[in-house]
């Protein structure tokens, strides 16, 4: 494994309940590398992501983040890589019976060594960072928008400064505004925290905008992968569909 | 690899300068808090070097503008030399977000704490005694409607709890029942021996159980199994807004919820509780037999000497009162579910400690009321 590569897949394989929804999937990503995969609903996506987290377990294939292969790893390899990769759910996922601020501080309660101001200090800042005021830090999750709910679960998965952010669909279910403003969000972050962004999205303008790279899946495999401008090359009738309907020729105009 | 952050004072013509070094880190937290909390002589000008600085991340530049904000405070003109290069985007981008949190979390008084809790609590708990009648008018309004169109009262779904919280509660019900009698009848003949009185240990366990102690154990394992499991769906479904998708359909929660599961705890706690005293009543004749010398004939001719059909129907009447109050309750405490689940978890709580409080409330109330009338 080449050493500015982060994350390295090979020839991975998942089969749950009877079903092989991964057949087999190799590719990399490079630190500093905001890449995007694509893929019709039910093509494995989710399952790639789960599987990559460890939170599925594989069938066959290596998947090694950082250099540590998470079924081999001792507790604290597993715990060093906890500390270095932020996920953000797609749902969120936030603590329900937490306030924003504390969810956010959760992940520095668990893994540093400050005091209590510091960690409401740099809650605060994350959550000022992906746009939220002081009001909204003592809320309970349950009374935010869904906007806000993806936001603060970026502001979370941001909390230790990891190196390697997941998004599971950080855009879905938003207007085009927030949409704009995660993407533009993502972005900043990217290029200012050094951060490696591997997303699963559906949405082709944070493609176009945000990934410098897009990996599109198609039934378990890997079809297709390069910047947006290249995926209008491949000739597979699915890429066609997507990358040329209507809603891919806006967002290649846009 | 990793080195921890350091700092290093020395002067120069333009003032004094801080030169920070090493990994800035969240992992070196603790260092980090050390630092920025560093003591400095209280003139001229202060300039923090991050140069040489490794890795720099959220908590380092946490660290540093609390440094130089503590100088400032301190009456020393401090600022941070940023170099022109990715970290001045951090900095940028942590700074101006740390700039707008300059908040001291407000701590009221203990007294004024103390009286706004009673006050508090106070109103939650008219205001739980209002939604109790409002669900009361409800039920019964849709009840009402019920009779007069029988579609309406959801029997195949009344069935299904009626299934779930009375067969399937039968046989621990039974169990329990079983031994509280045993145990009654063992005291009795423990204790009566004494003046020999051992013939009353069957009258004595009769109205005990047949009065207080059979429903009262009914009620109350009704309370805990099967008013919880209400509080907790009916919680859940609010929280996933199953109940506002009922409502925008233009249905009532209450008909297809609450009422079909109320009426199948009336159905089943008077069903129950005869179970229970029949079980009770078995028991304490197995104790008699094998532990007070009573032959199960005698225990039999007592036991029908003792027990009146006023006995009985003292505790029939009032099981179906208790299983509407716990159902009651256990619809209140889920409707009022907010988002978390801790508030799930204290409207389960909730549900069981306050229902099994009403039932002993009532069992009192019950006691005076049959007293008054003779019964």
């Amino acid at each position: 494994m080449a050493a500015d590569e982060v994350i390295s897949v090979s020839d991975l394989r998942v089969v749950l309940g009877g079903r092989e929804v991964i057949r087999g999937l190799s590719f990399n990503v490079r630190r500093g590398e905001i890449v995007g995969l694509v893929g019709a609903s039910g093509s494995g996506k989710t399952v790639l992501l789960r599987t990559m987290l460890g939170l599925l377990p594989k069938t066959s294939g290596v998947v090694e983040i950082m250099g540590v292969r998470l079924e081999h790893a001792t507790a604290l390899q597993s715990r060093r890589v906890g500390e270095r990769c932020g996920m953000m759910f797609q749902q969120g996922a936030l603590f329900s019976s937490l306030t924003l601020r504390e969810n956010v501080e959760f992940p520095m309660r668990e893994y540093l060594h400050g005091s209590d101001a510091m960690y409401a200090d740099v809650a605060l800042a994350k959550l000022a960072m992906v746009g939220l005021t002081d009001a909204d830090a003592d809320k309970l999750p349950s009374e935010i928008s869904g906007g806000m709910t993806k936001r603060v679960a970026i502001a979370r998965a941001l909390a230790l400064d990891p190196d390697i952010l997941f998004l599971d669909e950080p855009t879905s279910g938003l207007d085009p505004i927030a949409a704009g403003e995660i993407d533009r969000l993502i972005r900043t972050l990217q290029r200012v925290l050094n951060l490696t962004v591997f997303m699963v999205t559906h949405d082709l303008n944070s493609l176009k905008s945000v990934c410098s790279r897009i990996l599109a899946l198609y039934d378990g495999r890997i079809i297709a992968q390069g910047a947006m401008g290249d995926m209008l090359a491949f000739d597979h009738p699915w890429l066609r569909a997507y990358f040329q309907g209507e809603r891919g020729k806006a967002a290649q105009l846009s | 690899m990793a080195v921890g952050p350091t700092l290093r004072s020395s002067s120069s013509p333009g003032g004094a300068v801080l030169s920070a070094s090493g990994d800035w880190t969240g992992a070196h937290a603790a260092d980090l808090e050390r630092l920025s909390q560093a003591a400095f002589a209280p003139e001229g000008k202060l300039t923090i070097d991050i140069e040489s600085v490794g890795r720099l991340d959220t908590f380092g530049v946490w660290a540093l503008e609390r440094l130089q904000r503590c100088a400032t405070e301190a009456g020393v003109e401090a600022r941070i030399a940023i170099p022109r290069d990715a970290r001045a985007d951090l900095f940028a981008g942590v700074e101006k977000a740390l700039s707008r949190q300059r908040r001291q979390i407000a701590r009221g008084d203990t007294l004024a704490n103390w009286l706004e809790g009673i006050g508090l609590s106070t109103r939650a708990f008219a205001v739980d005694f209002a939604a109790f009648l409002d669900l009361v008018g409800r039920l019964t309004f849709c009840f009402w409607q019920g009779l007069r169109s029988p579609s309406r009262l959801r029997l195949r779904s009344a069935i299904h709890h009626l299934d779930r919280t009375g067969l399937r509660a039968t046989p621990i019900i039974a169990l329990m029942c079983f031994l509280i009698g045993c145990i009654l009848a063992q005291q009795g003949f423990f204790h009566f021996q004494r003046f020999g009185a051992t013939n009353y240990v069957v009258d004595l366990v009769t109205i005990l159980v047949l009065r207080e102690i059979g429903v009262l154990l009914v009620t109350i394992m009704v309370a805990g199994r099967s008013g919880s499991a209400y509080t907790a769906e009916i919680g859940s479904m609010k929280m996933r807004e199953e109940i506002d998708a009922l409502r925008t359909m233009g249905l009532d929660p209450i008909e297809y919820l609450i009422l079909p599961r109320i009426l199948a705890l009336i159905v089943a706690a008077p069903l129950l509780t005869i179970i229970g005293n029949g079980a009770a009543l078995y028991g304490a004749g197995v104790v008699a037999a094998t532990y007070g010398d009573m032959s199960p004939a005698v225990y039999l001719e007592r036991l029908h000497e003792a027990a009146s059909h006023i006995d009985l129907e003292v505790g029939l009447i009032k099981a179906p009162v208790m299983a509407f109050v716990i159902g009651a309750v256990a619809a209140l405490e889920g409707m009022k579910v907010q988002g978390s689940a801790e508030s799930l978890g204290l409207g389960a709580t909730a549900s069981v400690v306050r229902s099994i409080f009403f039932v002993i409330v009532l069992d009192g109330i019950f006691a005076v009321l049959f007293a008054a009338v003779g019964m």
